[in-house]
């Protein structure tokens, strides 16, 4: 019988690597940059988030702790913030004059 | 072990199946996109190989540079290609696919050849490591026993960063850096650019410093500098110096000064160049990575930034 702390783990990776899954296929089954993109985001976010989450009790140092946690708020800010560029570069701001090939157009 | 061989196995398919989409390809904004992926991927392979040094000097110079460097080249040529009607003939094609067989051949047949246990200095290495001072045998490799082959891989930076300098026009001479001229960036770069430096800073001075006993070391923690100070010239908070700063070159040089000082120093110290006297090798070798690191990024962020170019009319508004 495993201990709480490892089922926790299985769990809580297992979960992750099934929002990484789904996050690949929707980025190569949807059609557009946008919904591709909103794909990708969801797998980075939550799936790192659950796979974060699910290593914690495997490490016994406070210092391990905020690393881990630290790599998952670090890739929350670069997947952020990589979404918002790739997401204007088809799709200039709302209020600015449309361009040949915008969707609004 | 079950599960690791599956694992192993992916990932030697993954990076071979990649090495042949990069070199396959004919678009050559998809290539430099394919060498980033199989880049990263060889990192995963370097740590499954137990090389995290590598794996880490991978990831940041292999991938992320010289990806970057690459993505900027394709950027930079018309839109209609011109390298696929300059593509050299059907035998030249064939002259260097048969030399690379050649090469991998040779390689993969020495690799099978080897006795077992292959012949290894890595005992040697570890034995003598307590003498430097230092934990990790690769820093110890690199700065003591090897010591000639990294202050000549640092010089040959400084010598790149020349090279690309010398490819400026006259006209151009004493502007600044203008590849990482961007069109005015969103508030979403400009906030990351505002944000993430202090982190990344620290993460690179922390890849220094854990690199005297732990894997990491200047080349990594330099090029993680040089990161943040790209990204913020990329959102237009600060603009890259300009050639002639003399401050700046000092930068770029420093590091090599340092080396090659304490180096002939060694001659007396220690009765040879480049040798470090006892019980001061550790001190020598963490002033020569904490310099060389601060070039190293410099000179990275120098070489991204690309040739000088002659000053536009109105900044910024080039697109």
């Amino acid at each position: 019988m495993m201990p709480a702390q490892d089922i926790f783990t299985v769990a809580a990776v297992s979960l992750g690597s099934l929002f990484f899954l789904a996050g690949t296929v929707g980025l190569l089954r949807f059609p557009d940059t946008l919904t591709r993109l909103h794909a990708l985001t969801k797998a980075d976010n939550l799936g790192l988030g659950l796979v974060v989450l699910g290593l914690l009790p495997q490490v016994s140092s406070p210092l391990g702790w905020i690393g881990l946690v630290a790599v998952w708020l670090l890739a929350l800010l670069a997947g952020a913030t990589v979404g918002q560029l790739v997401a204007g570069a088809v799709r200039p701001p709302i209020g600015t004059p449309a361009r040949p090939g915008d969707p609004r157009a | 072990m079950s599960l690791t061989v599956p694992v192993d196995l992916g990932l030697a398919l993954l990076l071979l199946g990649l090495a042949v989409w990069v070199i396959a390809t004919s678009a050559t904004y998809r290539a430099a996109e394919g060498f980033i992926a199989y880049g990263l991927v060889l990192a995963l392979v370097w740590v499954r190989l137990g090389s995290v040094d590598v794996a880490l000097t991978e990831a940041a110079l292999g991938s992320g540079l010289t990806g970057l460097l690459l993505l900027r080249a394709a950027a930079r040529l018309p839109p209609d290609d011109p390298a696929e009607a300059a593509r050299p003939g059907r035998g030249i094609r064939v002259l260097a696919a048969l030399l690379c067989a050649v090469v991998t051949a040779g390689l993969a047949t020495v690799v099978l050849l080897l006795p077992e246990p292959a012949p290894t200095l890595a005992p040697a290495a570890a034995a003598n490591l307590p003498a430097t001072g230092v934990g990790n045998p690769v820093t110890g490799v690199l700065l003591a026993y090897r010591a000639i082959d990294t202050l000549g891989e640092s010089i040959v930076l400084v010598l790149a960063l020349v090279g690309l300098w010398a490819l400026a026009p006259d006209a151009a001479w004493g502007g600044r850096p203008g590849a990482l001229r961007t069109p005015p960036a969103g508030s979403a770069l400009r906030f990351l650019a505002q944000v993430l430096p202090p982190f990344g800073i620290l993460v690179g001075i922390h890849l220094l410093w854990i690199g005297a006993d732990h894997p990491g070391g200047k080349f990594q923690g330099a090029t993680v500098l040089a990161a943040m100070w790209v990204l913020v010239i990329v959102a237009g908070l600060r603009q890259p110096p300009a050639v002639t700063s003399r401050s700046m070159r000092w930068l770029v040089v420093a590091g090599s000064l340092l080396f090659v000082a304490i180096g002939i120093a060694g001659i007396w110290l220690a009765e040879a160049f480049l040798a470090y006297p006892d019980g001061l090798a550790k001190p020598f070798i963490l002033a020569i990575e904490a310099a060389l690191t601060l070039s190293v990024a410099v000179i990275l962020g120098l070489l991204l930034a690309g040739p000088p170019e002659a000053e536009p009319p109105s900044t910024g508004a080039r697109s």
